[in-house]
């Protein structure tokens, strides 16, 4: 049976609960707060990714798609017809979810490099349209003006009070996600990874668990992708590009596809090389990324999660 | 003034979309190669095309080859790229799955693509065309000699091809690789050498893509992923696997493509062959050569 | 034998033919099998066997003909509303959830038996929970019943070959099948474990449990059977009792063709 380790959990929390303390203690790191709002909003994205290709075993590269959908519907409705931002965010997974299923239904059954392509090509689509309806979206330009968020009076206009925000829903996402691992549903998941021929003879329906598991993590990605736009007010179509797509892939490669960890720790690393350690790299960053990838891919398949449980293994021996 | 009468406008698109067709034609022949011998879609392929034009440029334009030179230097160098790839990215994965081998491509292209454009930057390249521009008229419809070269590589490419997997030696072996490696293995043909063939060929394919595109369209770092999810729309709209199919479901793609910015939405312009590509792996992955019944029990 | 009424065939199959492009794997079969009964299909290889334990279990759809288990007619419909209806099986590729443990395979396979959803098991809920430990007190009792108990924490990839097919025979069980079709569960076992699997087998019959049962170990066939149907090149050939089938002759040729003199 998996069991949840309350270890890491409760130093991940109490990491999360004290970095901005920290960090307002220490000019050097005193901007990771902002740079930290970015890894909980890859993280919302990346646990349900996480989901669907390291225990459902289905593949997207189109993810930023969702992301897109979320921070557009945001955008749009705030903009052009004053809609309360919360009830955006709502709206927007809606939308995701009508498309995670009109383009899911039809795209799951198909395996492997089918499926990869299908989003893909998916996601360049998308993308295309967010170029192109310039009246709704502003075009390659972008669109700004878009309202921050705030409840009952209480604005989260700071960084500090975003962070707290974002990383409440993560782990909202977080213990969600965990409980359905364990839980018969995320065994069923896991036996359709393991050999879909054995898992429909046991009862299970393929299809519609692929097809909520994509949409789960559809409207995950929408709410990180309108948590995105209030927060920076401004939203433009190459924020939500092919790149980004794999640039996904790339945090749950480098953190572990198995485990829900891996997405986080993936994430939360990835926001780092991306804002702080490789910047200096400027335009390179991309082919490091690049050789990352490749070299998690042949020394370390399990990503950095697994680590620790290679070196046991070397050690061992 | 002359208008131009709606007629020779669909001429002319039909001759560009049979133009384009045949680059993605090509891509296609690139993607077929690989996936025969391997059932690995490569998903660095259009980077060969890429480097093919680039590299062009720089043998010619800046190094000064002539232009038969430039091409032959070119062709080898991307040949060695794609053999690099399969050595340094695909070979050493100890347990390839389908995704970790997706990954693993995805990797290689990010890379290519990085290095690319550190090397040339970002601005797009441009190559004289092989016999000059002076355009050829027939009836009313404008084509440039470059659109012809590119017809004729396609022509030469797919003979060239048919005759060595049917009449050759290793031709017949790589052939043998895709059909059952085991039995292949049994009988001697050392099959990750057949592999490294087929990424080489396929590199050589997509460069003379990328030679015979550069001087109509230009090239830049970033064209690559475009070209090959367009190459492999047409490819799986085919058949995957057929050579003929690829040729068929090129030119098909295309046509929409060129018909569809021509006459319908322009911005959408790459949308079109994504939607076809999109319709084909819903409806009918087998695509239009490929076996149906088949296709039910592919290994992915 | 003499012709049944209806109401007591479990499945019936009628003019069942499947054909793959130009092959055809399967002509004219009629097949009526008993409650509560072991029903071997046996033949050479390539007999059409497999394709045929396909049909009944939805994998594939014929190109003609029809099934009926228990009153519903099942031809073409999907795998997991067959097992809905009562039908499991094995495969003969040993199909177990790897990434998984021991218990845990046979814990999926109660998936017809909870009431759940996504949203449910992701928030927790305390139904959830309670079901969860009735899944795993079930399971437990059919490892009990196969006498893989104490390896319910194992990874089910840890098991040896004769474990593993003991495991995939529970795992079958654990939907509560009317029918359990087993895909050549000797396959590649020695003596002892042959013994073991035939001895579940009969206790599966022995539950009430239908049994329809693809092999190659005559012995077994022999021993365990209560009626066989004999398939060569897609076509029924013969079929009745074990005493029926060892001395026909028709059935010998079909294994060792006309040359070899009938012992």
């Amino acid at each position: 049976m998996l069991r949840i380790r309350k270890a890491p959990i409760g130093v991940g929390a109490l990491f999360i609960l004290l970095f901005p303390w920290v960090a307002g203690r220490l000019p050097v790191i005193e901007h990771y707060p902002d740079l930290m709002v970015f890894a909980g909003i890859y993280c919302l994205v990346t646990i349900g990714m996480s989901l669907l290709m390291g225990y459902a075993g289905q593949i997207s590269l189109g993810h930023a798609a969702f992301y897109g959908i979320g921070a557009y519907a945001s955008g749009i409705l705030t903009t052009h017809y004053n809609l309360n931002p919360w009830l955006c965010i709502l709206i927007g997974s809606a939308a995701a979810t009508a498309v995670a299923v009109f383009v899911g239904a039809p795209s799951l059954r198909l395996r492997g490099h089918y499926l990869a392509m299908a989003t893909l090509a998916f996601g360049i689509i998308v993308n295309i349209v967010f170029r192109e309806e310039a009246e709704w979206t502003g075009g390659p330009d972008g669109m700004g003006g878009i309202p921050g968020l705030d409840i009952f009076g209480f604005s989260f206009d700071s960084i500090h009070k975003y962070y707290y925000l974002v990383w409440i829903v993560v782990a909202i996402a977080f213990f969600f996600t965990i409980r359905l691992i364990q839980s018969p549903t995320g065994r069923a998941l896991r036996a359709i990874h393991a050999s879909e021929a054995a898992a429909s003879a046991m009862g299970i329906d393929i299809s519609r668990s692929k097809i909520v598991v994509f949409s789960f993590s559809a409207i995950l990605a929408s709410v990180a992708g309108s948590l995105y736009a209030h927060y920076m007010n401004f939203i433009n179509p190459s924020t939500f590009d092919t790149l980004f797509s794999i640039k996904l892939v790339i945090m749950i490669a480098l953190g572990g596809m198995h485990t829900i960890w891996g997405a986080v720790v993936g994430s939360v690393l990835f926001a780092f090389l991306s804002f702080e350690w490789l910047h200096q790299f400027g335009e390179y960053e991309i082919v490091v990324y690049g050789l990352v990838l490749m070299m998690v891919t042949i020394y370390l398949p399990e990503g950095l999660v697994g680590l620790p449980g290679r070196i046991a293994q070397r050690v061992r021996r | 003034m002359e208008t131009i009468s709606a007629a020779s406008q669909l001429f002319q698109f039909i001759v560009t979309g049979l133009t384009v067709g045949a680059i993605y034609a090509m891509v296609a022949i690139g993607f077929n190669i690989i996936y025969n011998v391997t059932e690995i879609i490569n998903l660095a392929q259009g980077e060969f095309v890429m480097l093919g034009g680039l590299i062009m440029v720089f043998m010619h334009v800046t190094v000064g080859l002539p232009m038969i030179l430039a091409f032959v230097a070119t062709v080898l160098l991307v040949t060695l790229t794609g053999m690099l790839l399969d050595r340094l990215a695909i070979k050493p994965i100890r347990q390839p799955s389908v995704m970790t081998l997706i990954i693993a491509t995805i990797a290689a292209s990010i890379v290519i693509k990085g290095a690319a454009m550190l090397i040339w930057g970002k601005s797009p390249y441009d190559l004289p065309a092989f016999s000059g521009r002076t355009p050829i008229e027939l009836g009313g419809v404008v084509i440039q000699p470059q659109y012809l070269w590119v017809i004729g590589f396609l022509a030469v490419v797919t003979i060239g091809l048919t005759l060595f997997f049917n009449r050759t030696i290793l031709g017949k072996a790589m052939a043998a690789c895709a059909d059952n490696p085991d039995a292949a293995r049994l009988v001697g043909i050392n099959v990750q050498n057949m592999v490294l063939l087929s990424f080489a060929l396929s590199a050589a394919i997509g460069a003379i893509a990328g030679m015979t595109l550069t001087p109509i369209a230009l090239m830049d770092y970033d064209r690559g992923a475009m070209l090959a999810i367009k190459g492999f729309g047409a490819a799986i709209l085919g058949g995957l696997g057929s050579f003929s199919g690829a040729v068929l479901g090129g030119l098909l793609i295309g046509l929409i493509e060129s018909l569809g910015a021509g006459f319908l939405l322009s911005g959408y312009k790459d949308a079109y062959a994504l939607i076809v590509l999109l319709l084909v792996l819903f409806l009918r992955p087998s695509g239009i050569m490929g076996n149906f019944e088949v296709t039910k029990f592919k290994r992915f | 034998m003499a012709s049944e009424p209806h109401r007591s065939h479990l499945l019936e199959i009628e003019d069942l033919v499947m054909a793959f492009g130009g092959l055809t794997a399967l002509m004219n079969i009629q097949l009526r099998v008993d409650k509560g009964t072991i029903r071997a299909i046996i033949g050479p290889n390539g007999a059409g066997k497999t394709t045929l334990f396909n049909l009944i279990t939805g994998v594939l759809s014929p190109t003609e003909g029809t099934i009926r288990f228990n009153g519903h007619v099942i031809s073409g419909q999907k795998p997991h509303k067959i097992a809905a209806l009562g039908i499991s099986r094995t495969f003969q590729t040993v199909e177990l959830f790897d990434n998984m443990t021991v218990i845990e395979n046979v814990m999926v396979g109660r998936h017809l038996h909870i009431n759940t959803s996504f949203l449910k098991c992701g928030l927790g809920l305390p139904a959830i929970r309670s079901q969860e430990t009735a899944i795993e007190a079930h399971a437990m009792g059919l490892l009990n019943f196969i006498g893989l108990a104490d390896k319910a924490n194992s990874m089910a990839d840890s098991l040896p070959l004769g474990e593993r097919k003991i495991l995939e025979i529970g795992r079958a069980l654990a939907t509560d099948p009317l029918l359990v079709c087993l895909d050549e569960p000797a396959a590649g076992l020695n003596e002892t474990e042959t013994e073991t699997a035939a001895r579940l087998i009969k206790a599966i019959k022995g539950k009430g449990v239908t049994v329809l049962l693809v092999e190659h170990d005559m012995k077994v066939i022999m021993n365990i059977s209560d009626h066989i149907t004999v398939l060569n090149y897609g076509e029924k050939i013969a079929e009745g009792t074990p005493e029926e089938i060892r001395g026909n002759p028709k059935v010998i040729q079909a294994y060792l063709g006309d040359s070899i003199a009938v012992i």
